[in-house]
């Protein structure tokens, strides 16, 4: 590929789209390869031409399907290698380097248990309403799933992801899915929480809604009302089909933009209140400390960010030459109206494409084509939405808070690519 | 308009607006069943940092020490500092020369050792509410109130924050100040 200077919008050989559409750019044309055909014989096939799969009848499909045995190393991974003791509080991380678009197939969904995952009967389990309301009400799976449904496509972020960032003294090793494994999105559908509200009817000191699981630990969070009649909705189904039991199955809460602790699982119990009840996990785990050493809780929307996964930190590009950069941008606040990339380590910068649909509290993919030199460089990308927040850089994230604070990392991140195309995550 | 010309109207409008009245009964699915007082107050576990819905029942740490031993050191560790399980006492892992071990901490738990109940959480009550309904971790909601009242009590007692022989019960658990409580504030970036 022949690229002029006026291809470049950005330092580091960051291409200008539409140079590639317009097709000013010249591909080197291949030698035409003429394929000498020797004299027929009768006992001469086309077999010989073709690989085995193109020779033989194929496998039989199988009831539910599966991914091709050929990608079975693009599969979730356990944040850290839990203690037996632990063995029920863990995370497990989205192949997101591996993936592309920007929904997340549902056995690859991220997974954040605090108490296993448990195995709840459809059949017996239960939604209670009750505290602040003039009817306290319980409802059954099956007759919530004869409830209007809506769908929302939502990107789910646990609030520790990328804490490696927030809390590694040094950058090291880890891979994009390692740091940023935490978020994922899909198509949620279920029923408002507004219209079961309604239904048992809210008094007027009603402020705060305790919502509780039926796991082990009856995991409990205290959520301000008007999210719950905002754009709360209890999901029974994720990408079509019904909830897997690692995201709540039968049924969770899901709270759009906001920290996923706060998407209760196997959701069982709405308690309508005046006040929160500063249940354990607002209390501790999800607060963090700022560098005055106030605690700061209940800080719910997950704020603006991006991440490049393609290429990304446990890539290695084979050779010198053309490449698409391409990532995920997401608010907890709305939708993405921008991402910036850079390729000259934050010299220049140059305006991404956003590809369709720009969802609103969805994961949005963004792209720009590359030409790299062979030479050791930094990638980064920086997104702003529609509320024209942006992501602030490490140094600055960090001055916020004290050193032992991970939650709601988002600032700007740094992928070295070293002269022979490896990619480390750096800090600068 | 005549006098049963308007009543007519009337009359007329009024069934239109019960129709409708009607018609929105239709519209909501309305498939709530009332719950009883008896299954409310099954379930209703939530402690506030007022002490609404303890529990009767007390207990000292003294009492709480030798459950803990039982049933939550292996996984707390003896002082409930070592884990492997969250930290329950001491440091606010504000500076690591009072905790020479936070980088191996950080590293082999994610720093969930750093920071400790005692330290982070604002309210005493949640110790009980939090140990009653997920505590021990394979075995939640086996313990009885008096149980979790002692550990309660235990675990406030490691953070120096209540003497050992201390009785803690619904009426002074409230009000026993844990130090996060003074720094404790609402995120104001929620909208
Ligand atoms: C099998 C291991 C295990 C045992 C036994 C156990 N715990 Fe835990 N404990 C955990 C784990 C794991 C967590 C973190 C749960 C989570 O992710 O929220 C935890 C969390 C806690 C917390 C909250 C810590 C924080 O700051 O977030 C308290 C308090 C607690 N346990 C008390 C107890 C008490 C009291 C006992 C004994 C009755 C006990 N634990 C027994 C594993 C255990």
């Amino acid at each position: 590929m022949k690229l002029s200077a006026q291809n470049y919008i950005a330092g580091g050989g960051l291409i200008d789209r539409r140079s590639l559409l317009s097709g000013s750019i010249s591909f080197l044309a291949a030698g035409t390869i003429a394929r000498v055909s020797s004299a027929s014989e009768d006992s001469t096939t086309i077999a010989d031409a073709y690989p085995a799969w193109s020779r033989t009848l194929g496998n039989s499909d199988s009831p539910y399907g599966r991914p091709s045995h050929r990608e079975a190393n693009v599969v979730r991974k356990l944040q850290l290698p839990a203690a037996p003791e632990n063995s029920g509080s863990t995370a497990w991380l989205t192949p997101i380097e591996s993936m592309h678009g920007a929904i997340t197939p549902n056995g690859l969904h991220f997974g954040s248990h605090h108490f296993g995952v448990p195995d709840v009967d459809p059949a017996t389990h239960e939604l209670m309403i009750h505290g602040l309301v003039d009817k306290p009400l319980k409802f059954t799976v099956e007759h919530l799933l004869r409830y209007p449904m809506v769908s929302h496509i939502r990107f789910l972020e646990c609030s520790g992801n990328t804490a490696l960032n927030a809390l590694a003294p040094f950058a090291g090793g880890e891979s994009c899915q390692d740091l940023y494994g935490l978020v994922s999105c899909a198509e949620w559908v279920g029923v408002k929480v507004s219209d079961l509200l309604n239904e048992a009817g809210l008094k007027k000191q009603a402020l705060w809604v305790i919502a509780e699981g039926a796991d082990g630990g009856s995991h409990a969070r205290s959520i301000p009302l008007s999210k719950m009649t905002d754009d709360a909705i209890i999901a029974f189904y994720q990408n079509g089909e019904k909830l897997r039991a690692e995201q709540g199955y039968p049924m969770r809460l899901l709270l759009p933009g906001w920290e996923g602790n706060t998407s209760v699982k196997y959701l069982h119990r709405l308690e309508i209140s005046d006040r929160p009840a500063y249940t354990a996990h607002e209390s501790g785990l999800y607060t963090e400390q700022l560098a005055s050493g106030r605690i700061e809780g209940f800080s719910f929307p997950m704020d603006v960010k991006s991440v490049i996964t393609h290429p990304s930190a446990g890539h290695v590009l084979d050779e010198k030459g053309f490449y698409e950069i391409s990532g995920l941008a997401w608010s907890g606040y709305g939708s993405i109206s921008s991402v910036e990339v850079s390729a000259d380590e934050g010299k220049t910068w140059a305006t991404a494409s956003l590809h369709n649909p720009v969802n609103d509290k969805a994961l949005t993919r963004f792209s720009i084509p590359w030409q790299w030199n062979g030479k050791s460089t930094i990638l980064l990308s920086r997104a702003t939405d529609d509320r024209g927040r942006s992501q602030p850089t490490r140094k600055f994230w960090k001055q916020k808070y004290t050193s032992p604070t991970f939650n709601h990392y988002n600032a700007i991140q740094p992928w070295h690519v070293d002269s022979s195309g490896r990619l480390t995550n750096v800090f600068i | 308009m005549s006098l049963s010309e308007l009543t007519r109207h009337i009359l007329f409008l009024s069934t239109l607006l019960i129709a409708s009245n009607a018609n929105a009964e239709v519209m909501s699915a309305n498939l709530g069943t009332p719950l009883t007082f008896a299954e409310i107050e099954r379930f209703s576990i939530s402690v506030y940092p007022d002490g609404e819905n303890l529990p009767e029942g007390q207990g000292t740490a003294e009492e709480g020490k030798m459950l803990y031993r039982q049933r939550c050191a292996m996984c707390h560790g003896k002082s409930g500092t070592e884990g492997p399980s969250h930290r329950l006492a001491g440091s606010v892992g504000l500076f690591s020369i009072w905790d020479p071990l936070r980088i191996k901490r950080i590293m082999e738990t994610n720093g969930l050792l750093v920071m400790s109940t005692g330290q982070q959480w604002p309210y005493a009550t949640t110790v009980f509410d939090f140990v009653r309904r997920a505590m021990p971790h394979t075995a939640p909601k086996s313990l009885t109130s008096n149980q979790v009242y002692a550990l309660t009590a235990y675990i406030l007692y490691l953070n120096d924050l209540i003497i050992e022989n201390e009785v803690i019960s619904r009426i002074n658990l409230p009000g026993v100040e844990m130090p996060a409580a003074k720094r404790f504030e609402e995120a104001s970036r929620q909208e």
